[in-house]
C-alpha cells in the first residue's frame, strides 16, 4: 500500500486494474485505493509480470503492506524476486516515492480476503476509473446502478448508462461533488497534517510584491491569437515561474527526513486544487519546469478536472517536492501558509491588484501580486528564501522565456 | 435562439462546471465570482463550453462584460443576431 501522503497511515483497496499473469509496465495503473482524501489510481513503479494478488477488493491495509507480488520479466514463473518486508506498523518514511508493487512475502502481508466490502451509508460508491468515464460521457453518477461489490458503480455500469442514454453529452465534464463522509475524512487528513506542520516545522515567512504588468501583457497578446481552448490563465505563468526559480535554491525543492533536507533532482510542482463541498488536494504537475506553457496549461487543467472528478493517480499525490497555493480568485491578497510535510516549502499568490508603483520616478498603476514563501527553517535561511523570491520576480518580467 | 433558451443554456453550462450551483438561486445581476464557488480555470471551461455548445469565441478582452447572468445572455444575444443578421 503505497503512502500518498504524510497525512495517510492506511488505504483500502477497491478493485484491481491487472490480474495474475498479466503484463505490467512501469507507470501503468494496477489497482484503485481508497484513501481519506481520494479514491487514487495506484501505478506500478516496476515492470513484470503480475504474479499473485495479495489484498482483496474491500480490505483495508496499513501503508507498507504488500499488495501483490510482482515478478521481474524474464524470470521463470513461481519465481518472483526478493521477499518483502512486513508492513509498516508506524509512520512511513516520506521519501522515496513508494512503490505501488511490493515485492514477495514469504506469507501474505494480510488476513484472508473480506467477502465484500460493505457498502457505506449514503452516496454512491464509484471507482475512479468509473468516475471519469462518468465526467467524459457526461453520465449523472445519481443515475446509475452500481454492479460492483456494495454496490459500487464500475465502468462498465457507466458504459452501459451512456449507451442506454439518447441525449448527448454535454461539455466539458462536470465537476463532482465530495460526498459527506469523504469530506470529513478528508478534514481529519487534512487536520493531521497540518497540525504536524505547525508542530514539527519552525516557519518563516517572506513576502514580495511582484509587478506582473508585463507578464500580463505579454499573456493578453497571446490569447488574443487563440481560440478560448488553447488560451493560458495567468496562473500557469507563476507555476512555471517557480519552478525554474526553486532551481537556484534547490535546498526548497524536496522533502525533510533523517534529520536533513533530501532535495529532488526534479521539481514536481504540487498544485493545492480546492474541490467541489470543501477539502482540497495538492498532486503534482511532474518536471514543471521542463514543460513548455502550452503543455503545461493542458497539464493543469487535466490535474484540476481529474482531482474534481475523483481520479487522480499515485505518483500524482506522492511526488510533489513542493506546492504552490493561489487564493487570488477567492480576493485574498497575501498567502501565508502552512507547509505540506514533508516539504520543506509553500509559495502562495494572492489576487492581481492594481496599484500606484514608482517607474523611473514616475508614479503609474501596475498590476501587482503578492507572492510569499513559507519555508522551514531547518533547511533554509531568510536569505535563501530572499533569493528565490528575487528569482521568481526577475522570470517574471521575461514571461516569453518562460 | 430566444434569450430564455439562452439562459437555460448558460444556467446548463455553469450547473455542469460547477454541480452544487442550484440554478434557481442564481442572482442575475450579482457577479458569479460573488456568488458562485467558482475559480478561473472554471471559469474558462464555462467559456470553452460557451464556445463549443452554443459556437460563440469570446475574446479575452471581453471577459469583464460576462460578470453576471443577465451580462453573460445579453453577450451571446448579441453576437448570435450579429451573426444571423
Amino acid at each position: 500500500m503505497p503512502i500518498l501522503g504524510s497525512d495517510m497511515t492506511a488505504g483500502t483497496l477497491l478493485a484491481w486494474r491487472k490480474q495474475p499473469g498479466d503484463t505490467v509496465r512501469r507507470g501503468d495503473v494496477i489497482a484503485e485505493v481508497e484513501t481519506d482524501k481520494a479514491d487514487i489510481e495506484v501505478e506500478s513503479f516496476q515492470s513484470g509480470v503480475l504474479e499473485q494478488i495479495l489484498v482483496q477488493p474491500g480490505e483495508k491495509v496499513p501503508v507498507g503492506t504488500p499488495l501483490a507480488i510482482l515478478r521481474e520479466e524474464g524470470a521463470p514463473a513461481g519465481a518472483p524476486s526478493a521477499p518483502a518486508a512486513p508492513p509498516s506498523k508506524t509512520t512511513p518514511a516520506p521519501s522515496p516515492a513508494p512503490t505501488a508493487v511490493a515485492p514477495p512475502a514469504p506469507a501474505p502481508a494480510v488476513g484472508p480476503p473480506a467477502a465484500s466490502p460493505p457498502r457505506a451509508a449514503g452516496p454512491a460508491r464509484v471507482t475512479p476509473v468509473a468516475r471519469k468515464l462518468a465526467a467524459d460521457l457526461g453520465v449523472d453518477l445519481a443515475t446509475v446502478v452500481g454492479s460492483g461489490p456494495g454496490g459500487r458503480i464500475q465502468e462498465r455500469d457507466i458504459r452501459d448508462a451512456a449507451a442506454a442514454r439518447v441525449t448527448p453529452p454535454p461539455t466539458p465534464p462536470p465537476a463532482v461533488a465530495v460526498p459527506a463522509d469523504r469530506q470529513a475524512r478528508m478534514r481529519q487528513a487534512i487536520a493531521a497534517a497540518m497540525a504536524r506542520s505547525s508542530r514539527e516545522i519552525p516557519h518563516f515567512h517572506l513576502a514580495s510584491t511582484i509587478d506582473l504588468s508585463r507578464a500580463l501583457a505579454w499573456l493578453a497578446d497571446e490569447n488574443a491569437r487563440r481560440g478560448v481552448a488553447d488560451r493560458l490563465l495567468y496562473g500557469v505563468l507563476l507555476l512555471k515561474a517557480v519552478a525554474r526559480a526553486v532551481r537556484a535554491v534547490p535546498e526548497l525543492n524536496g522533502v525533510w527526513g533523517d534529520g536533513a533536507v533530501v532535495p529532488n533532482p526534479d521539481v514536481h510542482v504540487g498544485v493545492a486544487i480546492s474541490l467541489r463541498g470543501g477539502g482540497l488536494v495538492a498532486p503534482a504537475l511532474h518536471q514543471t519546469d521542463t514543460l513548455s506553457l502550452d503543455e503545461l496549461m493542458r497539464q493543469f487543467r487535466d490535474l484540476v478536472q481529474r482531482a474534481r472528478a475523483g481520479s487522480l493517480r499515485s505518483s500524482e499525490l506522492a511526488d510533489p517536492t513542493i506546492t504552490v497555493t493561489s487564493l487570488g480568485d477567492q480576493g485574498v491578497e497575501q498567502v501565508l501558509g502552512l507547509i505540506y510535510p514533508p516539504q520543506v516549502a509553500l509559495v502562495g499568490f494572492g489576487k492581481v491588484v492594481e496599484r500606484p508603483w514608482v517607474v523611473e520616478g514616475q508614479v503609474v498603476p501596475r498590476s501587482v501580486i503578492v507572492a510569499s514563501l513559507a519555508a522551514d527553517h531547518r533547511v533554509v535561511d531568510g536569505h535563501r528564501g530572499s533569493v528565490f523570491l528575487t528569482t521568481l520576480d526577475r522570470l517574471l518580467q521575461e514571461p516569453g522565456a518562460l | 435562439m430566444t434569450t430564455d433558451e439562452i439562459r437555460a443554456n448558460v444556467l446548463r453550462l455553469l450547473c455542469t462546471i460547477a454541480p452544487e450551483v442550484n440554478p434557481a438561486t442564481i442572482q442575475p445581476d450579482v457577479s458569479f465570482r460573488d456568488q458562485l464557488d467558482i475559480d478561473s480555470m472554471d471559469f474558462l471551461n464555462f467559456l470553452v463550453a460557451v464556445d463549443h455548445e452554443l459556437h460563440v469565441d469570446i475574446p479575452e478582452g471581453d471577459y469583464a462584460q460576462l460578470s453576471t447572468l443577465n451580462d453573460c445572455v445579453a453577450y451571446i444575444a448579441r453576437h448570435l443576431a450579429a451573426r444571423s443578421a
